[in-house]
């Protein structure tokens, strides 16, 4: 056994962290109208932020893996590549993590809004559709997976690539058979935060693709608006909120990390 | 149908400058102290190193061939198992990735476990064997592939002294099976005693004696070929 040193004083401060984390929640569920719960959550304008809300970051995940993965690969074997493109394209993945997201969803609707750099050009109108609020949540959410996925790059044994070379294996099949698999929890750990990061979007939602119930009101923002009109609806959707993120990282902390390692 | 290779390989302080060639059935030694370049001469021969001389097996030019197709199969010092797969798998790899279908590289794989006796092992996962065993699943995963030459890479270093007699004695059995051309880097001598009919010595890159075992002990050319040569006590 080890002799910790940690002193007592230390407890203070490390207690105000643990309330200031915890107690919220606390209160969310001591003050949640338990007793209309069933009924606040099948309202119909409650299923559909929720289908809503699940279905775009289910998409969103998928979108970030689809384009997230290979965009991992590139950045892990950046290392040899010039100082400045190496740094602009680290810093291009990280940047959304610290933008403000409302200030995301205005950068989005500059280049894909109807007078936008991009948008303009479209015979199609992407802000305010379910679209866009994909493409809000992808923005935000993909430098998560990014990040999870480059890091178990870098940390696996690129011999192991070297040794399905020497056995035949084209450069497609050693991604696939040898690469992938070997960061794999990697990947789940990536798709997990991806996932958990869409489903609370708000700022870069609402500003690039609005509050219109069925089509971009997602549950965050469904919350928020029913804060003002009806707060027992809120907590019930934040109550919600809360459990489906638990349920997520719970799950499938249990069925995919640990059961790729065992 | 033999090998011929010609290595010149710069890779920072070490400049390997090598010619050697293998014939069918006389495995040949590579042997050196730590640094001499000798993986370096087996990766420019697999093609992992960038190697501008030539090396030809019969009448085909590996060069211009990407590692995958040069038919060069190899054991590495420490296996490198693929750890997600499992034996069968690993040593199924190898057809799999050829092309063969999957239940041909499956039959393929199960009967190259048998011929090294590690059918009873073929669901288990790297991590789950032994020194020895692992290593014959490496060869298994070597072989499974036709390759016409075969380099192994300090085979025996990984493993515990007390084993090593017992695989070394196995993997000359198997070596002596293999009809294609097999390279051993080594800095053991018994090694070479139970593998390689040929030595070539190399130091800082340069081969400094050639012969076979018997010749290199008759005459030792260098203080290192001496001293790996002269007799040791038991054990």
């Amino acid at each position: 056994m080890r002799r910790s040193f940690l002193t007592p004083a230390l407890w203070i401060p490390a207690g105000l962290a643990i309330a200031l984390l915890g107690l919220p929640l606390v209160a969310l569920i001591v003050r949640a109208p338990w007793a209309q719960l069933p009924e606040l959550l099948s309202r119909s304008e409650v299923l559909q932020a929720l289908g809503l809300s699940l279905g775009t970051a289910s998409i969103a995940t998928v979108v970030s893996l689809a384009l997230g993965i290979p965009l991992a690969l590139v950045l892990a074997r950046s290392a040899d590549w010039p100082a400045v493109p190496r740094r602009l394209l680290r810093a291009l993945v990280t940047v959304p993590l610290v933008l403000p997201p409302v200030v995301g969803g205005v950068a989005l609707l500059l280049l894909l809004g109807r007078r936008g750099l991009i948008g303009q050009f479209l015979p199609f109108q992407i802000p305010f559709s379910t679209t866009a609020v994909v493409i809000a949540q992808v923005f935000v959410a993909m430098p998560f997976l990014v990040l999870a996925v480059e890091s178990a790059v870098r940390a696996s044994d690129r011999r192991f690539e070297t040794a399905a070379a020497t056995l035949g294996a084209t450069r497609w099949t050693i991604l696939r058979r040898v690469t992938l698999p070997l960061v794999a929890p990697g990947v789940s750990a990536g798709a997990l935060l991806c996932f958990t990061r869409a489903l609370g979007e708000f700022g870069a939602t609402i500003t690039f693709a609005g509050s219109f119930p069925g089509v971009t009101q997602t549950l965050p923002i469904a919350t928020y608006l029913e804060l003002q009109r009806d707060p027992d609806a809120a907590i019930a959707l934040s109550l919600t909120l809360m459990v489906v993120s638990v349920a997520v990282l719970v799950t499938l902390r249990d069925r995919w990390v640990p059961g790729l390692t065992s | 149908m033999s090998l011929a290779a010609q290595l010149r390989v710069k890779r920072g302080d070490l400049s390997l400058e090598l010619e050697l060639s293998v014939d069918p059935g006389r495995t040949l030694a590579l042997v050196g102290p730590n640094g001499a370049g000798k993986s370096t001469a087996l990766g420019a021969i697999a093609g992992l190193v960038p190697n501008e001389g030539t090396v030809r097996v019969g009448d085909r030019v590996l060069d211009e061939l990407p590692v995958e197709q040069r038919r060069v199969g190899c054991v590495f010092q420490d296996y490198l198992l693929f750890p997600h797969l499992t034996v069968l798998e690993n040593v199924a790899f190898g057809p799999r990735a050829t092309g063969m279908p999957r239940s041909a590289a499956r039959q393929a794989a199960s009967d190259w476990l048998a011929r090294l006796d590690l059918a009873a092992l073929a669901q288990r996962r790297p991590a789950q064997l032994s020194g020895g065993q692992a290593q014959r699943v490496a060869l298994a995963r070597a072989l499974a592939t036709d390759p016409e030459v075969l380099l192994l890479d300090e085979p025996l270093a990984a493993l515990d002294v007390e084993i090593r007699a017992d695989v070394r004695a196995e993997l000359a059995t198997h070596l002596a099976d293999y009809a294609g051309l097999t390279i051993v880097v080594t800095h053991s001598l018994a090694d070479v005693t139970a593998l390689a009919l040929d030595v070539i010595v190399l130091e800082r890159g340069r081969a400094t004696q050639r012969g076979s075992l018997a010749e290199l002990t008759a005459a030792p050319a260098t203080p290192y070929v001496e001293r790996l040569t002269r007799p040791a006590p038991v054990g």
